[in-house]
């Protein structure tokens, strides 16, 4: 069994910007040191509602980049999708305002020894750790193709300074509103042949990855995914935030996404058994 | 000597073991005791209660597991576990080496299995007590929780009584799920529990608006949080009127040291922290030190000196 991530810390953090990008919020934190252990693919957990707040749990972000130098020392930055009351209430903060921040959490994603031919995947604000993987990858001699898909243009979330960091940005919407009309997983086959793809990197809805490494596994790929389950703690005390897991001796067993995960590798997961307990599962009892 | 100048006495009690912080950890909230340790000594805790450990493997139900609720949250995890085997052979040794004083938290599904589950902790070196938690489907009485049922209650406790030998106290843990708690807390008692568990979790349910479907895989839950405080005060009250001399591990939204106090004063011996570790994994720590101020303030010099003070006349 894995642990939790040994890095992570409770830390009161001050923002010191928020701004509207689109359908999403960007926020940058001051995090002194917590900054450079900070890995792409971690996520922190978000206390939310202030003191008194019928709000009990922490809500799960995924860290967008992480910087341990410049005018106000370590910063991590999150994109934020104000959809429910908790992330309503951050994205409502001030500059100043201090957020109790648990983190980094979570397994990040691994790098190529060898400087390899890589494709990001990300869907809606799932493309935010995405960009910050970019940057690792392309430091390591990687060549790094992105695509992005939403339901509609103003739900990618691709921001200048991101996309420097990739050799090709494909975005796809739903409605057509940009790039090419329809789902990301309709352009990934020409996109693997045209590149010579080695390793996938996804992130985003569920349904998504599970279509992602379909492809993946036809194409003989490595494909790591950051999935996304409901967590009520994010350091791995409560057992809500379970999916079906094959561990590595084979056997399906109803792993933590905020220990084991959020990046996993793609093939052991249990796609079609999501929200289930599939027959054969370890301690199956029905 | 003026009170206020004696050493405060932070210690609680059940059966023959002595604890030396009135703060545990409630069963279920504290993963397996690695996890929390990132963030706080577990030594600082009374015990670690550990999850509810079943005889076999248990995979735990389907996702979702959990909903949040106002001031609370629901939850269905379905005792997902290692098994007692396991267990000793990885979570115990852990804890121990750790540093933790360990109460284990027993489920079984028949009245044999808790039999067979204390068989096997007997004599584990390094334990302090065992929980035995009664709110789990009976098999053999077509799934009717035994906590609902006295005489089931009753044969469970006598049963692990039996087994654990002398030495172990054992704490049952009661539901408020039930029209007479004092009658259930006096039919385990009388069994030989050494102290209680109050309260467990309530039975509860949220549903969707959107896709008008509960929002749980396991359609009910077991609330907990802030939103189930009062239910813990008044079942604690009540059971500490009828049974003065049991201690009571009391629970049930604390998340602070003035929660605590309250638990303490309805009749609680002990307090432990369940949903607010998930909130804030330090919540203890803050819960012990500003349990132990406001106790001062008002004057006790001992957590056990301001057990059931609400009671007085």
């Amino acid at each position: 069994m894995s642990s939790i991530n040994r890095r992570a810390q409770q830390r009161n953090l001050e923002i010191i910007s928020n701004k509207k990008v689109g359908a999403y919020h960007h926020m940058v934190l001051a995090a002194g040191d917590m900054a450079q252990h900070c890995s792409a693919g971690n996520f922190v957990a978000v206390s939310v509602g202030g003191t008194g707040s019928s709000m009990i749990l922490r809500r799960a972000f995924a860290i967008y980049r992480a910087s341990d130098r410049g005018q106000y020392g370590g910063t991590i930055e999150l994109v934020i999708a104000p959809q429910g009351q908790g992330s309503r209430w951050l994205t409502s903060l001030d500059i100043h305002d201090v957020v109790d921040i648990v983190g980094p959490l979570g397994t990040s994603f691994g790098i190529p020894t060898e400087p390899a031919s890589a494709l990001l995947v990300g869907g809606g604000y799932g493309s935010a750790p995405l960009f910050g993987l970019a940057e690792v990858l392309k430091e390591r001699g990687c060549r790094v193709d992105m695509v992005l898909g939403a339901s509609s243009a103003g739900k990618i979330y691709a921001p200048l300074e991101g996309k420097r960091s990739v050799n090709s940005l494909t975005i796809t919407t739903e409605d057509g509103g940009a790039g090419i009309k329809g789902r990301v997983t309709q352009v990934l086959p020409d996109l693997i042949e045209k590149h010579g793809i080695e390793i996938i990197y996804s992130c985003g809805p569920m349904p998504m990855i599970a279509a992602i490494e379909e492809i993946s596994f036809k194409a003989g790929l490595v494909h790591q995914c950051a999935v996304e389950e409901a967590m009520a703690c994010g350091i791995g005390i409560c057992m809500t935030c379970v999916l079906p897991v094959r561990d590595p001796d084979g056997v399906i067993k109803m792993t933590r996404s905020c220990i084991d995960g959020p990046v996993m590798d793609g093939s052991r997961v249990i796609w079609d058994s999501l929200r289930k307990v599939p027959l054969g599962t370890w301690g199956f009892d029905g | 000597m003026d009170k206020q100048y004696q050493a405060f006495d932070p210690r609680c009690r059940f059966g023959r073991k002595s604890f030396p912080s009135p703060i545990f950890t409630a069963s279920g909230c504290a993963g397996s005791g690695k996890e929390l340790s990132q963030f706080i000594g577990l030594d600082e805790l009374g015990a670690v209660v550990t999850k509810s450990i079943s005889v076999k493997p248990r995979s735990g139900r389907a996702t979702p597991r959990m909903a949040e609720t106002p001031s609370g949250m629901l939850n269905s995890i379905g005792l997902q576990g290692p098994g007692i085997d396991q267990f000793l052979a990885e979570d115990i040794p852990w804890l121990i080496a750790n540093d933790a004083r360990v109460i284990v938290s027993i489920s079984g599904e028949t009245i044999e299995e808790y039999a067979s589950l204390a068989r096997k902790l007997r004599g584990v070196p390094g334990i302090s007590g065992i929980e035995v938690n009664i709110s789990c489907p009976n098999v053999e009485n077509r799934g009717m929780v035994f906590a609902c049922d006295p005489v089931a209650s009753k044969l469970v406790v006598e049963s692990v009584r039996r087994n654990i030998g002398g030495e172990l106290p054992t704490i049952v843990k009661l539901s408020p799920d039930v029209t007479d708690l004092v009658a259930i807390a006096g039919e385990v008692i009388a069994a030989g529990a050494d102290g209680l568990a109050l309260i467990n979790t309530l039975l509860g349910m949220a549903i969707d608006i959107d896709n008008m479907r509960p929002k749980l895989a396991g359609m009910t839950g077991g609330l907990s949080g802030p939103a189930i405080r009062p239910v813990a005060v008044r079942a604690i009250y009540q059971v500490h009127a009828a049974f003065k001399g049991i201690p009571i591990l009391g629970m049930g939204g604390v998340a602070s040291g003035r929660d605590a106090l309250e638990l303490i004063m309805a009749g609680a011996s002990a307090i432990a922290v369940g949903t607010a570790n998930f909130g804030d994994p330090t919540a203890v720590i803050k819960v012990k030190s500003e349990l132990i101020e406001l106790l001062k303030e008002r004057g006790f010099n001992s957590v056990a000196s301001a057990v059931g003070v609400a009671h007085e006349k």
